[in-house]
């Protein structure tokens, strides 16, 4: 049963993973071709087991996240559609001259287009390698329009369709990549570039595949980006260098191997066979496999919005963005972070509490002084919200101990000689700057950690 | 995104509701901005579908394309979008304050003051998001170098008059609008995101209903719930409710509602083109103009939420206090202004495809200044920013608790007192280590001398006390005196100068070409 009727190649020797996969996608659902944008896509995000082990097993995650109530929201407009495909047509017509043109050969009309048509996905797969092999050693240019290459991914093979491959005579392949987005004074746009040469990149590891095989075979590791210059219908190309993407897919698509181990690590009964399961048994199962969600998921990945709720239920800083993450430590949630720079938990001996702490208090010192310079001395609203009570319990902690040599705490210890009894030369330093700081004693009033009561007098 | 940011944003995620960023404006709005709201055909380069424009909020000027892919349209699209811009824009060429401006002698070399016109106010653009004014900059492109039939009455597809115009004009707009901290052509999104911080991440800011919703929520919701709502709320057609800020549209938008309306366009008008006799005509023009009333409707509905949350924006950001150097950066872009303008009536010809070697690196060198400068600027009106700075190490907030007097030795002592001064700030201070303070909106130097062994340290004065022996009233801070010192210069200074464009060096490409460029090529291809 886990030999798929549709699209899954049934000669192929069945392994104990490719049934598990099967299983974990229901009898009854074809696999969901993965294509060359899916495989960018998750080396994009290689840390993500759920993605890795959905797409592994070709379950259909657009579907899946309709299921779960938080559809993705994709498409594509039929303008875009219509048009990259009429641009495509245009640049392949009169067997390939114009595309063969722009590659730079001198006599395009002489190319051979071979017929790759052929049966199913294997058919078309082994027609090609044919044609890549009868091409190479005829030594002339031929182009290989829409060819089928296979790669395989996690114990599966996926079929990866590329515009168009051309084949010198010196036996260098090309892949072409045919985008209908502007080429405009000779630059496109960095990041539709970036994703074409992401793309371009899986097509290339693909063939390097078949050319391993083949005599006097080798694959250029620059790709042919074809486009429409600047606002006309007319193609223009530029050679792309794909040799760091295709380092880096290599590498990741080599990581997906363990979808074996994240498949052995799901629980006992867990399935996303989306015909049989009710919906809240498919986030029971999405649960199972933990993701790696950051919001740069939000333009790849299907099941993005359903991870991010997840992950904003779970109160994880990663919600805000992987960047946001670097700078806090080992604190992991939105609570903690707070918590920690109000003083009410985390270490102040640890750096990035500190840091937080002294942030906390700049910034509560600054909000009231420009609410105090705007309504009059009305500073505390604003600072409120950041003084807990937990600005008292932290006081004693750090004000018990030696007011003055740890300049970097600067959250505790500034409240501590305001509320205490020290001299107020030695609470007024630092606080509120400029003259939003209004007379006498009001800089402290702003200061971070008064107490609340302290500031509530000075009002 | 400095700790501190990241912290208002966390905050901004527990209470549910957006947080301040900044205590002032940091940008200057204009009293009567110019709102363009653009959209585009997906798919297509330069392909207007349609725009709101215009100065009122109430009486937004709807322009549409009903079949995108036809040039005659999208003239006409552009036709009009001149008509309602450029007499915007040239309201306020005539308005002018003298003023100085240094130039070179051409006959003795000499630098020398000239006098030269100032525009008084400059026009201001506001577009819904960064892709917004990437568009801008895209329309200027694909317009400055059309030809009109009276500059080339040889050209195949003429564009109307003014379009070639409206096309520099863009153009200047879009590259100012990479010029940090200018504000001649802003963005929704960069307005409201440069002034707080969401509970969510930056790029989910650039959807501006999203960062509306959390600085702005409607009564009795969180600003979080309204933000996922604006995000995601589609009705029982599967459109969205709040439809993106352009200027790419939705694709279930285009697919249902936009693809079939221009399909009965398309059908109405060729059916009018086969039209047998006068009164099947006339039926048929009725049918293609409720067609196109069709299309512009759709539009509408696409646009006008963009418009108001534009505006929106505008209205949230008066209701700030500009910071105090914001007038001055407005003025370096009345001067951009004031020189496209004077460039476009000297009869230049359109800005280059590509920039020269030295304008290019002229360009750069502008920016990297204009972002220090602005960087600066800011930390010195935003008590808020300057917190941020203090907190990298990069300023220090301090009491003086001594000021003992001291002089150079020379034959004639100049003051230079040593500031004992207290601070809870971690500055990178070294020796020499120069700081500044801003005295009466002028930066005054000291540099640090030493640490004292209870913690305090040591800074030495060094100018703007007057040429007396004695310094002048009021230079030198008072036992007591809290003043923030930066370790960044709070003006620029300019680099090295850059040879003419004449004297490109052979190294850099040599002197640019100074014919004019050829317009893009129109071949039977651009009817897409």
């Amino acid at each position: 049963m886990s030999a798929s009727p549709h699209g899954g190649p049934p000669q192929r020797p069945q392994t104990t993973l490719r049934q598990r996969l099967a299983a974990l996608r229901g009898p009854a659902a074809p696999p969901h071709p993965l294509d060359a944008r899916a495989l960018a896509a998750l080396a994009a995000n290689p840390g993500c087991r759920r993605r890795a082990l959905l797409d592994g097993a070709g379950i259909d995650k657009a579907a899946l996240a309709t299921a779960l109530g938080a559809p993705s929201g994709y498409g594509q407009s039929q303008f875009a559609f219509m048009r990259g495909h009429a641009f495509e047509a245009k640049v392949k017509k009169d067997g390939g001259l114009e595309l063969l043109r722009l590659l730079g050969v001198a006599d395009p009309s002489g190319a051979r287009v071979p017929d790759l048509a052929a049966p199913g996905p294997e058919g078309r797969t082994a027609r090609t390698a044919l044609a890549l092999r009868e091409a190479t050693a005829a030594g002339e240019w031929t182009l290989l329009d829409h060819p089928l290459l296979a790669l395989e991914v996690a114990g599966s093979p996926v079929f990866l369709e590329p515009d168009a491959v051309v084949v010198g005579p010196d036996g260098r392949w090309t892949v072409v990549e045919i985008k209908s987005f502007p080429m405009i004074d000779g630059s496109a746009d960095a990041a539709k570039v970036g994703a074409a040469a992401r793309q371009a990149a899986v097509y290339v590891l693909a063939l390097e595949r078949t050319a391993a095989l083949t005599e006097g075979a080798e694959v250029a590791h620059s790709v042919l980006l074809v486009c429409p210059r600047d606002f006309s219908n007319q193609p223009t190309a530029s050679v792309v260098d794909v040799r760091k993407q295709l380092s880096v897919t290599r590498r990741q698509l080599a990581r997906t191997t363990r979808v074996e181990e994240i498949a052995a690590a799901l629980p006992e009964g867990v399935t996303f066979d989306l015909a049989a399961c009710s919906p809240d048994r498919l986030a029971e199962a999405v649960e199972a496999v933990p993701h790696a969600y950051a919001p740069e998921c939000l333009s790849s990945c299907e099941l993005a919005f359903h991870c991010r709720s997840r992950a904003r239920e779970a109160d994880a800083v990663e919600a805000l963005g992987r960047s946001v993450r670097g700078e806090l430590g080992g604190l992991t949630t939105v609570g903690a972070v707070l918590a920690a720079a109000r003083g009410e938990a985390g270490d102040p001996a640890d750096p990035a509490v500190a840091a937080l702490r002294r942030a906390a208090a700049l910034r509560a010192e600054s909000l009231a002084a420009a609410s105090g310079r705007t309504a009059g001395g009305g500073g505390m609203p604003l600072a409120e919200p950041t003084d807990g009570t937990g600005a008292q319990e932290a006081d004693p902690t750090d004000g018990t101990g030696a007011p003055d040599t740890d300049p970097t705490d600067g959250t505790g210890v500034p409240g501590a000689r305001q509320s205490g009894d020290g001299p107020p030369g030695a609470s007024a330093p630092g606080r509120a700057a400029g003259p939003a700081a209004g007379p006498g004693e009001q800089p402290s009033v702003g200061a971070p950690r008064p107490e609340g009561k302290a500031g509530a007098e000075c009002l | 995104m400095s700790l501190i940011g990241t912290l208002a944003r966390l905050e901004a995620v527990e209470s549910g509701h957006a947080q301040p960023l900044a205590t002032v404006r940091h940008r200057h709005l204009s009293d009567r901005p110019l709102v363009l709201v653009p959209l585009t055909t997906a798919g297509e380069a330069g392909a207007p579908l349609g725009a709101l424009v215009g100065t009122d909020p109430e009486r937004p000027r709807l322009l549409a394309v009903p079949q995108p892919r036809d040039r005659e349209l999208r003239f006409g699209f552009l036709a009009e979008l001149a008509d309602a811009v450029l007499p915007y824009l040239e309201g306020y060429v005539s308005e002018v304050e003298p003023a100085e401006q240094s130039a070179t002698d051409p006959e003795t070399g000499k630098k020398v003051k000239v006098e030269v016109e100032l525009c008084a106010d400059a026009p201001q653009l506001i577009v819904p998001s960064r892709a917004g004014a990437e568009y801008v900059r895209l329309l200027g492109r694909s317009m400055r170098f059309r030809r009109t039939a009276e500059q080339d009455p040889e050209t195949p597809f003429p564009a109307p008059p003014r379009v070639p115009l409206l096309g520099r004009w863009l153009t200047h707009y879009g590259e100012r609008g990479r010029v940090p901290g200018s504000a001649l052509l802003l963005t929704a999104t960069e307005l409201l995101g440069r002034h707080w911080a969401t509970g969510q991440s930056s790029l989910e800011d650039q959807h501006l209903g999203a960062l509306l919703a959390w600085v702005d929520a409607p009564a009795g919701e969180t600003g979080a719930a309204a933000a996922l709502r604006a995000e995601l709320d589609r009705d029982d057609e599967g459109q969205l409710r709040c439809p993106p800020a352009g200027p790419a549209t939705d694709p279930a938008f285009d697919n249902k509602l936009l693809a079939p309306a221009v399909e009965r366009y398309d059908r109405a008008r060729q059916l009018l083109a086969e039209a047998a006799d006068g009164e099947a005509a006339d039926r048929l023009l009725g049918e293609l103009h409720g067609a196109e009333e069709a299309v512009r409707r759709l539009l509408l509905s696409q646009l006008r939420p963009t418009w108001d949350a534009v505006w929106r924006t505008v209205g949230l950001l008066r209701e700030l206090a500009p910071g105090a150097r914001v007038a001055e950066r407005w003025t370096r872009d009345r001067w951009s202004f004031t020189g496209h303008r004077d460039r476009v009536a000297a009869g230049e010809p359109p800005q280059p495809r590509r920039d020269d070697a030295v304008t290019a690196a002229r360009k750069l060198a502008a920016r990297e200044s204009a972002q220090a400068q602005l960087e600066a600027q800011e930390a010195l009106d935003d008590p808020l920013v300057m917190a941020g700075r203090r907190l990298a190490g990069e300023a220090f907030a301090a009491q003086v608790v001594e000021v003992t007097m001291a002089w150079t030795e020379s034959k004639r002592p100049s003051p230079r007192p040593l500031l004992t001064v207290r601070t809870d700030d971690t500055p990178h201070l070294a020796e020499r280590v120069k700081v500044f303070r801003s005295l009466d909106g002028k930066p005054q130097s000291a540099e640090f001398v030493r640490y004292e062994e209870d913690g305090s340290a040591v800074l030495r004065l060094l100018d703007r006390m007057g040429r007396a022996r004695e310094p002048a009233e009021g230079s030198v801070p008072e036992k007591g005196d809290l003043i923030t010192w930066t370790l960044f210069e709070h003006e620029q200074r300019t680099g090295a100068g850059l040879p003419e464009p004449e004297d490109t060096p052979w190294t850099h490409g040599g002197p640019p070409r100074t014919d004019p460029e050829s317009p893009d090529p129109v071949t039977p291809e651009d009817l897409l």
